[in-house]
């Protein structure tokens, strides 16, 4: 791969609505994926496995669970900075920036917020350092936009938990831990409950054959009669709603991930179209190529604005799930439009490993999809707009 | 050990360099800072493995004002425990020598590491300006660096090759490229830096002796041109007669 020359845009000079340590985070985060990233992305990506050497790195740059109190060995940051550390993460690669938010927001937030005391002292501060990687399993074979159909499930025996069921496309499930999974008690009510590596019972077989999101691991979590301590169970907090608040979080993180994809290509693309000649000039100069590249910081730039305002909102504790939705669904749209675009402002360049276009945009095929598809955040928007529920 | 580390800002190398006041000041308008790459690279980072082996304390200084506190800041955050900030606005480079010089002189600073030069300015003499002022030795472009007791075992580039000295501490030298290795701030730093002091002292009088008469941008890159491989004395004749260059 070329030296990585990415530089941010910032259109609307929106840095200035940055704290001085909101920019020292970020730029801390872009140094690192600099130095220890960028020379070895495109490899982990050909080779298909997640670069775990980068683990602990990760842990140091607030990479897991930066807004996490500092009590659980989080960084007690605020939202946009989390933010901003996702947008860095996937303006490198999205696969990256996956492994971080799911031990983020979708294992490290669960414990801190649905956990009892116990399990965040246990937990929390070896998942902020990386020691413990963790997973999240929702999804099923047959439930995956529809997760309130989950047929994982467990029984209470007295003095421990009998877990049965099975959860795929789960990201960093190959090597993880922990997962947190979510499971239906006899009731048929929603758990959220930490299965640990070594149970009896639970395996992750990894998942292959995946053109997208090749950096990150992604298994199936197995569990077959399982038997999971009473006190591994999350009691803050039961039914579908638990999980969809992580998602929430989740979602968030890739609204503003989803830009850096999007900086990325555009970047990559405006410096080859204003270096590249034919016809014996730049074919920045052609209008053709202005348009596209127009295009696209036109997006980005209200995609950014879209984003820091909902970051202020998440701050104030104020940013509903729909508004979540609509900037997760906008901003994953938006880049992998551009990701499509930068394609092909390089032309026969574009589909190389050279440059990291061809691989965001495949990477951005599996983001459009996880964490709730295109169609559904638009379901969502739909109902919050009309009051009509057209899941069903 | 007390370390005393100068740091300044520079312009991010991706600026677009313009000036204002009739081509006499570099326009700050929409530039990004960073820290000087040698002060924050080589002389910082040397400073913080000569602490973290040896003990003692880290301490940078900066001559300007409060838009140099983020720079300052992320000095901080690398690992800096303390940094002053001398609030003047200096004239040059035997101003800013004064400057810093007005607050070290009392303060028994062991060690006095100032970056090469400025990646903007490129003067390259702030640290034997504060040697002289300090009445301290001074060792130009080291590249490597160890004490040991009183005595400071220096590398230094030469000309076709390097050249190792040894001097008596307390010594102020100018870092190049070599020393150390950049060292990326962690979460932990950047908490830490929050609550790390950052004093802001007054300064002397200016001591300027120099002043700006004008700026100019570097003319611009012309055409490349292509010799044909086989036409050597052509290639000749315009290195002689174009590029005067032999
Ligand atoms: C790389 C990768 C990593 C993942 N990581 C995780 C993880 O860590 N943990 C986890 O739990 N899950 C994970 N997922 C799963 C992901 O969340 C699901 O793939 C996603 O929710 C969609 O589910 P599905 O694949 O079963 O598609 P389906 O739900 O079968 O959807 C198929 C199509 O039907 C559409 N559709 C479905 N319902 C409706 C409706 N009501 N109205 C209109 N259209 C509809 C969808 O929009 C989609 O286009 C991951 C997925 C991928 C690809």
């Amino acid at each position: 791969m070329r030296t990585d020359l990415y530089q941010g845009h910032d259109y609307y000079l929106l840095d200035e609505l940055l704290t001085e340590e909101h920019k020292l985070i970020r730029d801390t985060a872009r140094a690192w994926v600099k130095k220890e990233v960028s020379p070895i992305i495109e490899q982990a990506a050909e080779d298909g496995k997640f670069p775990k050497h980068l683990i602990p790195g990760l842990g140091e740059i607030g990479g897991f669970g930066p807004y996490i109190p500092e009590e659980y060995g989080g960084a007690g940051l605020d939202q946009i900075s989390y933010g901003l550390i996702m947008q860095e993460l996937e303006r490198c690669d999205s696969g990256l920036r996956s492994t971080s938010s799911v031990q983020s927001s979708l294992v490290m937030y669960p414990i801190w917020k649905y956990g009892t005391e116990e399990q965040r002292k246990k937990f929390l501060p070896k998942l902020a350092t990386g020691e413990f990687i963790g997973c999240f399993g929702l999804t099923e074979p047959d439930h995956g936009s529809n997760p309130g159909g989950m047929i994982t499930n467990f029984k209470d025996m007295g003095d421990h938990y009998l877990l049965n069921g099975a959860k795929m496309w789960i990201s960093n499930a190959p090597f993880a831990d922990l997962a947190v999974v979510w499971a239906k008690d006899e009731s048929g009510r929603i758990h959220g409950i930490i299965v640990e590596r070594g149970m009896e019972g639970f395996s992750t077989p990894t998942m292959t054959g995946k053109w997208s999101l090749r950096a990150s691991d992604t298994g199936e979590l197995i569990f077959d009669n399982v038997k999971v301590p009473k006190e591994n169970l999350l009691t803050g907090r039961s039914g579908l709603g638990a999980p969809l608040s992580c998602l929430d979080s989740a979602r968030y993180g890739i609204a503003w991930g989803a830009i850096g994809s999007a900086l990325d290509c555009y970047d990559v693309a405006l410096r080859y179209a204003k270096e590249r000649k034919q016809f014996d000039r730049p074919i920045a100069g052609f209008q053709l190529q202005q348009k596209k590249l127009a295009e696209m910081i036109t997006e980005i730039t209200k995609a950014q604005l879209l984003t820091h305002r909902l970051g202020q909102l998440r701050n104030e504790g104020r940013a509903t799930s729909a508004q979540i939705s609509m900037a997760k669904r906008n901003n994953v749209d938006m880049a992998i439009n551009i990701a499509r675009e930068a394609r092909q402002i390089l032309g026969g360049m574009g589909i190389i490993n050279e440059y990291p276009i061809m691989r965001h945009m495949m990477n951005l095929e599996s983001v459009i999809t996880y964490e709730g598809t295109h169609d559904i955040h638009l379901l969502i928007t739909g109902m919050d707009i009309t009051g009509e529920n057209a899941f069903k | 050990m007390k370390i005393l580390v100068c740091i300044s800002k520079a312009p991010d190398t991706t600026s677009r360099i313009a000036f204002t006041d009739g081509d006499t000041k570099f326009d700050e308008n929409g530039v990004q800072f960073i820290v000087n790459p040698y002060d924050e690279w080589y002389a910082l980072v040397r400073g913080l493995e000569l602490k973290e082996t040896l003990g003692g304390s880290v301490t940078t200084v900066t001559v300007g004002g409060a838009d140099n506190d983020p720079v300052i800041r992320k000095a901080l955050a690398i690992g800096a425990d303390n940094a002053v900030r001398i609030d003047a606005d200096p004239a040059d480079s035997f101003d800013v020598a004064s400057q810093i010089v007005s607050y070290a002189k009392d303060q028994g600073f062991d060690l006095v590491l100032t970056g090469k030069e400025t990646i903007n300015y490129n003067s390259g003499v702030t640290g034997a300006l504060i040697a002289e002022m300090l009445d301290m030795p001074y060792v130009a472009l080291a590249t490597k660096l160890d004490v040991d007791g009183g005595t400071a075992t220096i590398t230094r580039e030469v000309p076709g090759g390097t050249e190792v000295v040894e001097v008596a501490t307390p010594v102020v030298l100018s870092a190049a490229k070599g020393m150390a290795e950049q060292r990326i701030p962690n979460m932990r730093g950047i908490m830490a830096a929050r609550t790390k002091p950052l004093e802001v002292v007054a300064g002397v009088p200016s001591t300027g002796q120099t002043s700006i008469v004008s700026y100019a941008l570097p003319p611009a890159k012309g055409d490349v041109k292509l010799v044909d491989a086989e036409n050597v004395a052509e290639l000749v004749r315009l290195l002689h007669e174009e590029a005067k260059v032999i």
